[in-house]
C-alpha cells in the first residue's frame, strides 16, 4: 500500500516553488490521485521539461526526467512507445505546454500517444522572471508587456480537442477535488489525455496584475471560468472572455497509438 | 548462421548495422539525404519488434530517441545538416544526462538548405561541439557501404560502453553509393552493454563519476526507480548546482571519453609502411585520397592514405605518427579545413601539411589532389 | 474533536490559502509566522486545507 508520501517524495521536501504558488497545489493533487490508483511506484514515469513546473522532476517517488524547454511531449512519446505498460505523466507548465512545445502538443493529441498531460497553467513564465507566454490573456501586465499585452492567449483545450485526443478536461487549482477525479480519469483513459489547470502565481503574474493574496487569486482564476453544463445555457456574449471547465472530451472511438503500432507490425509480420 | 553479402545503398547499411546491435526504436523527420535511413527503419523495425515514430520535427526526434533509451529501447536517428543542427538541443541533454544512443548526420552541401542532394563534410565541427557548452562526444564516419554496416554496430557499443551519444558521420555519396555488404552478426562483446545494474534497487544511481565505469543505464519499468534531470546533477541524478559539483561532472563528461581517446580510435592505413606522401582524409574524400595514391604509386610516389573512421575524439596518435613519417602531408575533406585545423593542431614537429577543400558539391578528384601536391613540390 | 490537524513548519511558507478557505475558521495566520490551528473543535475533517495546501505542510487525520 503506497501513500501520497511515496508517490510525492515527501522526505525530499520542501520543493522550491513560491509561497501559494499553484503547482505545489497540482502536485499535491497528484499525489493524491496517485495513492488512490495505487500504481507501482516503478510503473510510474513523470517527464517535465524547463520553467518552475519542471522542477517537480526533482521530488517523486517514482522515475522522473526533465527534459529541455518544450520537449515533454516528445520525451513522454518515446517513452510510452518503448515501453506501453508504463503510465507517463508529461507535466508541463503554459511554456512548455502551449508555447516552446506547442508543436509537440498538436502532435501528441494526434497521435493519441498515450500519455497523462496535466498542464499547470499560470499564464506566466515564472521562472524567468513573468514574462507572458502563449495562454497569457491580451491586456496582462507582465514582465515583457509592461503596458499591457497585445497578444491574446490562446484555448489550449480546443486544440488539443481539435488534434483528436482522447480525453480533454480543465479545472481550476481551487477545485482540487475535480483535479484529482480528472487525474485518475485521464490516467486511466488510453490514448492521449490533457487537464488544463489554471493557477496562480503569486509572485510574478499575480502580482504585476494585481489580483490579491494567493487565495484571491485563486478565486479570480475560477471567476473566469464556467462549468461546461452551465455554458450550455448562457449566451456568446455571457462566455465572453469565460474559460469552460469540467470535461471537455472523452472519446473512444479511436485506439492509442501504442495499440495500433502494434496490430500493424503485428500484420506486416503476417501474425 | 553463415554471413550474407547483399548489394545496398550506405544508408541501408547503416539500419541494418544499426539493428544487427540490437536497434529497436527509430524517432526522426525525413531530410535529404538521409530520408533512406527512415524509409528503411519504418520498413525493417515493426518486422523485428521494434517501433518507427516519425515525429514532427527533429527537435522532437532527438527527445523520442531519448524518451526510448530511457524506457528500455536501443535508439537511433538520422538527419542532414540543418536537421543536425536541430537535434543539437537534445544532444547536449544526451550528454548531460549520459544517454546512450546513435545519430547519423548524412552530410550535405551548406549553410542552411545548401546544397540539398550533393555530397559535403562540413559538419565536422558541428558533430564536435554543436551543442552548447564543454562536453566531449564520439564521432565515426564511414567511407563505404560496409563500414556504414560496421561503424553501425560500434556506434551502438560505444554508446552504451561510455553512456554517450555517438555520431556517424555520412555524407550524400556515402549514402547513396550501393556496393556489396556482408551482413554478419556481431559476437556477444560487439554488442551494446546490458541495461541491468545488478544491484539492489535501493543502491541504484544512474551516474558514477568514474570516467573509466559510467553507471549502468537501467530502464524505466524495471525494479530500479531512478531520476535523470538535465540541470547539474550528482549521482542520484537530481539537481545539484554547487560549484563542486558542477566541476566534477562536466570534467567527467570530458574525460570519460578523451581519456579512451586511443581506445576508440578506429583508423584504416593504406600503404602507409614506406609512405612519404600521406594523404589523411575521412568518409567519401578518403576514397577520394585512395585515388590518387593508387595514380601516385604508379608514377613511383610512396604515397599512402591514412583513413580516419573516428573523427571525434581526434585519433591524435594514429595522425602523429602518419605526421612523423611525412614528408608532405594532405587533408582532402569537402569542407574549407575542418579536418585540416585538427590535423594542425597536433603537427607539434612542424610537417608541411597542405589542405585539399572543395565546396561545390562535387567530390574532390584525384587529379586535384595530386595537383595540389604538385604544386607545393 | 473530529481530526488531528497537523501542520509542518518546515514545509509551511505561510500563503494563507488554507485559512482563507477553511469553511469552519479552524486556522490562522499572524504576520510572519507559520499557519496554526486556532479553533480545533470547529474541524468537519473535510481535509480541503490539506488538499490545496501548496507546500504538504497540513496533514488531516479523521479521529476514529
Amino acid at each position: 500500500m503506497y501513500t501520497w508520501k511515496d508517490y510525492v517524495g515527501y522526505d525530499r521536501l520542501p520543493h522550491i516553488w513560491c509561497s501559494g504558488c499553484g503547482n505545489g497545489i497540482i502536485f499535491n493533487a497528484l499525489g493524491q490521485a496517485l495513492e488512490k490508483m495505487q500504481l507501482p511506484l516503478e510503473k510510474v514515469v513523470i517527464v517535465s521539461g524547463s520553467g518552475c513546473f519542471a522542477k517537480i522532476v526533482n521530488y517523486p517517488g517514482v522515475n522522473t526526467v526533465k527534459m529541455l524547454h518544450g520537449r515533454v511531449l516528445s520525451g513522454a512519446t518515446g517513452i510510452a512507445m518503448a515501453n506501453p505498460e508504463l503510465t507517463v505523466f508529461a507535466l508541463m507548465g503554459d511554456g512548455d505546454g502551449t508555447t516552446i512545445g506547442g508543436n509537440h502538443l498538436i502532435h501528441a493529441a494526434r497521435r493519441n500517444i498515450n500519455v497523462t498531460a496535466i498542464l499547470g497553467n499560470n499564464y506566466n513564465y515564472g521562472m524567468t522572471g513573468g514574462q507572458y507566454s502563449g495562454t497569457t490573456p491580451e491586456g496582462s501586465i507582465t514582465a515583457t508587456s509592461r503596458y499591457g499585452l497585445v497578444e491574446d492567449g490562446f484555448d489550449a483545450c480546443k486544440l488539443v480537442e481539435a488534434a483528436g485526443a482522447s480525453y480533454v478536461a480543465r479545472t481550476t487549482a481551487y477545485d482540487v477535488l475535480e483535479l484529482q477525479k480528472m487525474i485518475i480519469e485521464a490516467t486511466e483513459k488510453p490514448g492521449f489525455a490533457f487537464i488544463d489547470v489554471l493557477a496562480a502565481c503569486p509572485t510574478h503574474y499575480g502580482r504585476l496584475n494585481k489580483m490579491g493574496t494567493p487565495a484571491e487569486q485563486m478565486l479570480k482564476i475560477k471567476e473566469g471560468t464556467v462549468p461546461v453544463a452551465k455554458a450550455a445555457k448562457m449566451s456568446p456574449e455571457e462566455l465572453k472572455g469565460k474559460l469552460l471547465t469540467g470535461k471537455l472530451v472523452d472519446r473512444n472511438d479511436r485506439e492509442d497509438y501504442a495499440v495500433l503500432y502494434a496490430k500493424m507490425a503485428k500484420e506486416a509480420r503476417g501474425e | 548462421m553463415s554471413d550474407k553479402v547483399m548489394f545496398m545503398q550506405g544508408n541501408e547499411a547503416i539500419v541494418r548495422g544499426a539493428i544487427a546491435a540490437g536497434a529497436n526504436f527509430y524517432a526522426g523527420y525525413p531530410i535529404t539525404p538521409s530520408s533512406e535511413i527512415a524509409e528503411k527503419a519504418s520498413e525493417l523495425l515493426p518486422l523485428c519488434g521494434g517501433v518507427y515514430m516519425q515525429m514532427e520535427d527533429e527537435l522532437s526526434s532527438m527527445t523520442a530517441v531519448e524518451g526510448s533509451t530511457l524506457a528500455g529501447a536501443r535508439s537511433f536517428t538520422a538527419t542532414s545538416g540543418l536537421g543536425f543542427s536541430m537535434m543539437q538541443e537534445h544532444i547536449g541533454h544526451a550528454v548531460m544526462c549520459e544517454v546512450p544512443c546513435v545519430i547519423v548526420d548524412v552530410q550535405r552541401g551548406g549553410p542552411a538548405t545548401g546544397l540539398a542532394t550533393k555530397p559535403a563534410q562540413g559538419d565536422v565541427m558541428q558533430a564536435r561541439w554543436g551543442t552548447n557548452s564543454d562536453h566531449s562526444i564520439i564521432t565515426l564516419a564511414p567511407a563505404s557501404v560496409e563500414e556504414c554496416y560496421e561503424l553501425a554496430i560500434k556506434a551502438f557499443h560505444l554508446a552504451y560502453r561510455f553512456r554517450t551519444p555517438v555520431i556517424i558521420l555520412s555524407d550524400a555519396s556515402v549514402a547513396h553509393m550501393v556496393e556489396n555488404v556482408r551482413l554478419r552478426t556481431p559476437k556477444p562483446e560487439e554488442l551494446p552493454a546490458s541495461r541491468d545494474p545488478q544491484c539492489d534497487p535501493s543502491e541504484y544511481l544512474p551516474h558514477r563519476f568514474d570516467p573509466d565505469h559510467p553507471a549502468t543505464l537501467a530502464a524505466f519499468g524495471s525494479k530500479y526507480i531512478y531520476h535523470m534531470v538535465s540541470s547539474t546533477h550528482d549521482e542520484t541524478g537530481l539537481a545539484k548546482t554547487t560549484p563542486d559539483v558542477s566541476d566534477r561532472l562536466v570534467h567527467y563528461l570530458w574525460d570519460k571519453i578523451e581519456n579512451h581517446a586511443e581506445e576508440i580510435a578506429y583508423t584504416k592505413e593504406y600503404e602507409m609502411e614506406d609512405a612519404e606522401i600521406v594523404l589523411i582524409s575521412f568518409g567519401c574524400s578518403a576514397r577520394s585520397a585512395r585515388g590518387a595514391m593508387e595514380k601516385l604509386r604508379a608514377q613511383g610516389v610512396k604515397a599512402g592514405v591514412l583513413q580516419l573512421q573516428t573523427i571525434w575524439p581526434f585519433p591524435v596518435k594514429a595522425v602523429q605518427k602518419a605526421l612523423a613519417q611525412a614528408k608532405l602531408a594532405v587533408v582532402p575533406e569537402l569542407n574549407l579545413g575542418q579536418l585540416y585545423s585538427e590535423v594542425q593542431r597536433y603537427n607539434v614537429e612542424g610537417r608541411k601539411v597542405i589542405s585539399v577543400t572543395k565546396v561545390r558539391g562535387e567530390l574532390i578528384t584525384p587529379d586535384e589532389i595530386i595537383k595540389a601536391i604538385e604544386e607545393v613540390k | 474533536m473530529k481530526a488531528t490537524i497537523t501542520i509542518n513548519q518546515k514545509l509551511c511558507k505561510s500563503c494563507g490559502i488554507c485559512v482563507a478557505f477553511c469553511p469552519k475558521k479552524v486556522l490562522g495566520l499572524q504576520p510572519g509566522k507559520k499557519a496554526e490551528v486556532v479553533d480545533p473543535e470547529a474541524c468537519i475533517a473535510c481535509r480541503m486545507c490539506q488538499l490545496r495546501c501548496p507546500d504538504f505542510a497540513i496533514e488531516v487525520i479523521k479521529n476514529v
